[in-house]
């Protein structure tokens, strides 16, 4: 059918008749076999996507399960469950994913309460003009590298540096390397990360509300209760989302500006990197993992996710 | 076939591809050894890679003034790449990744190099230089397996106190200012970040608590090691930082953040605030003997060999020992540099009081035989419940 109806076409004056080079039987084809193209687009990616993310965490899963040999440091492939054990009955370890979450939910804390004012000056009170400069002062540190920032937040944060020489005057001092230093260099690090979504989501919420609000005699505190709010809660959850999973699995930061303390991913870099226990650190990395999907689960059942 | 049997097929396959995958990476060979040594050398392969402690492969990059690298890639032709680590777990681990055709690895990570088949035999006839490595170095239990040699003596040092004058204008030297009176400096103490720190507060309790009967730090049954951790639990309040990077180590007593703990003399010559010392405490010191080795899967095991002799070369060894701070293995090297005495190279009597690091292990290396002792992955856990 379809030939027949073409044929006439071909006839035409001005239209020069089909080459039949191979790529154009490649597109004749595709375009005749939808699944076939479907497959073709999908199948790199997701075989990227299964090779790195199923099989990677599928592969650290069973690796937990697994034990190693002290000495020689060779991974035995008998299945046992004592680093879960380990993992969750050792004292050590319920302290420290305490203090990891402690860390994360603080840092997550700050970085909203600091971005939020950010946020709706760029949306609602910035010109144009402004704003964009503002949006490419937000994304500019992320152009540099993350351990340029947390080194210079550990010269900033020493004795006699930046900060103690600023807070001097009034009395103040450098609060040192240690858990302090930990939440102000981890929100400082995930801040754009922050303010981008919540930006985003002020930008959706029209001007014509905040004037109706106003028309109706809402203060401005009710009018960000009651309007801004709500509009903006799922935004506030993707930042959120940011922050608290980047905080759960960092360790570099932990490191430089520390001090003695260590987060889960330091733990986690120790056995794999120290103590060239593989299983065990496969065992403790299943408990951010099993944090981020309560997290998430939370996260969906509170709705956010729904009206991203 | 519907659409629901079609899915659960994709899935039945998807799982049998995924367990096919883990069980092909996941299959791993028991102990394996390093094969045998090499009879004689071929010509250079054109490049050496080398994992060693910093200050060990110098090519002038770090410091101008500092090259031993260039003289021998002009001699064999063979262009050195190297790499440096921050402990011996950490040598460990690389060497496991392979890569590497050379090692300078320290007693407590020699032998599980050796166990786990990463590192090859060294047939010492091939270099010409070994006749001239003290005889007190040589066939010793953290460079030999069963009368085999796995390498050639690179240098050896102690661990050693560095504090800063400010806060000590009267100087140290007991380890107790970090330990017992470590409360003193609370939040500026500093600590070596790895399980084998524990030795050093074993090298302590030997001194002060000898009812506990520590004969070798390397050796401690479960309460000997309980009482370590002890110490170090209450050493851990006052620590304010735990280092590994030894440029971290620098800046950190640079800007006064640490003002006592443990270090290397190559730390001590590389702060250049001037207001620290260093001290070999009275109780004694760990330490390290480093053994220069050849990978067993070495891509060019003759410029490897080339390397493990011109770096036991007196010239070579004297200027890499020098510029580390410790004595070196060549009894010529001392003709080279002027400081031997300050550590007592060749003092076979002083060597033996300092505790090489070497990798604890479960039969006893003290040669008790009633008692188990505690293995190095039980020092790795109590080394994450000190640090807490």
């Amino acid at each position: 059918m379809t030939s027949n109806a073409a044929s006439p076409l071909i006839e035409r004056a001005g239209i020069p008749p089909h080459r039949h080079t191979p790529a154009r039987r490649v597109s004749v084809f595709l375009s005749q076999h939808a699944r076939a193209r479907l497959g073709l687009l999908l199948s790199a990616p997701l075989l990227w996507l299964g090779l790195v993310y199923i099989v990677a965490l599928a592969a650290l899963l069973v690796t937990a399960f697994w034990s190693v040999d002290s000495f020689t440091g060779e991974v035995s492939t008998t299945w046992t469950l004592d680093n879960f054990v380990t993992v969750f009955t050792g004292a050590v370890y319920q302290a420290v994913t305490l203090r990891t979450v402690g860390i994360a939910l603080l840092v997550t804390i700050v970085d909203i309460v600091i971005a939020l004012p950010i946020a709706f000056f760029m949306a609602k009170v910035a010109s144009p003009r402004l704003r964009r400069i503002l949006v490419i002062a937000v994304l500019m540190p992320l152009w540099a590298s993350y351990l340029v920032k947390a080194y210079a937040w550990r010269s900033v944060l020493s004795e006699g540096g930046l900060l103690e020489w600023l807070l001097s005057p009034f009395g103040g001092q450098t609060p040192g390397y240690g858990i302090p230093a930990i939440v102000i260099t981890l929100s400082y690090l995930w801040l754009p990360y922050v303010i981008l979504p919540i930006y985003a989501g002020l930008e959706r919420v029209p001007d014509s509300l905040l004037e109706a609000s106003s028309d109706l005699g809402a203060k401005t505190g009710r009018t960000l209760v009651s309007i801004v709010l709500p509009m903006l809660w799922p935004a506030i959850i993707a930042g959120s989302i940011f922050s608290f999973s980047l905080s759960l699995g960092d360790y570099i930061t932990v490191n430089i500006v520390g001090g003695a303390n260590q987060l889960l991913g330091n733990l986690v870099f120790t056995n794999v990197g120290a103590a060239n226990n593989l299983p065990l650190a496969a065992a403790i990395a299943t408990i951010p993992i099993a944090i981020m999907v309560v997290y998430l689960t939370a996260a969906r059942r509170s709705g956010a996710l729904e009206s991203l | 076939m519907n659409n629901t049997a079609r899915r659960s097929a994709i899935f039945t396959g998807l799982a049998i591809a995924s367990v096919a995958v883990l069980t092909a990476c996941g299959t791993t060979s028991g102990s394996s050894d390093g094969g045998s040594a090499a009879d004689e050398l071929g010509d250079f392969e054109g490049s050496v890679s080398i994992l060693a402690w910093p200050g060990y492969v110098e090519d002038g990059s770090n410091d101008p003034t500092v090259d031993w690298v260039s003289a021998f890639e002009e001699q064999t032709g063979c262009t050195v790449s190297s790499k440096t680590y921050g402990t011996s777990d950490e040598a460990f681990n690389l060497m496991k990744t392979g890569g590497y055709d050379v090692i300078a690895a320290s007693g407590d990570a020699s032998l599980r190099l050796v166990a786990s088949g990463e590192v090859a035999p060294v047939n010492t006839d091939l270099l010409e230089n070994y006749d001239g490595i003290f005889d007190f170095l040589k066939e010793k239990s953290w460079n030999s397996v069963d009368g085999v040699s796995y390498g050639i003596p690179h240098g050896y040092g102690a661990n050693l106190l560095m504090y800063n004058t400010d806060v000590f204008p009267d100087g140290l030297d007991s380890w107790s200012a970090v330990f017992d009176d470590a409360a003193a400096n609370a939040g500026k103490v500093t600590a070596y970040d790895s399980p084998i720190y524990i030795a050093d507060a074993a090298v302590y309790l030997m001194a002060t608590q000898p009812d506990l009967g520590i004969t070798n730090p390397y050796s401690l049954d479960e309460t000997q090691l309980a009482a370590a951790v002890d110490l170090l639990k209450t050493q851990r309040a006052s620590v304010g930082e735990y280092w590994s990077d030894y440029l971290k180590e620098i800046q950190a007593f640079e800007t006064g953040n640490s003002v006592v703990g443990t270090t290397w003399q190559v730390i001590q010559n590389s702060v250049s605030t001037g207001n620290t010392e260093v001290v070999l405490p009275k109780e004694g010191a760990t330490g390290w003997s480093d053994t220069w080795m050849i990978a067993s899967k070495a891509k060019s095991p003759n410029c490897a060999y080339a390397w493990l002799d011109y770096i036991a070369s007196p010239e070579a060894n004297a200027q890499a020992t020098a510029y580390f701070g410790e004595a070196p293995s060549s009894i010529a090297a001392c003709d080279f540099r002027d400081d031997c005495e300050a550590f007592h190279a060749g003092d076979a009597d002083y060597a033996s009081q300092i505790w090489y690091w070497s990798t604890p292990i479960a039969d006893c290396l003290d040669g008790r035989t009633d008692v188990k002792c505690t293995d190095y992955s039980a020092w790795a856990t109590a080394w994450s419940e000190i640090k807490g």
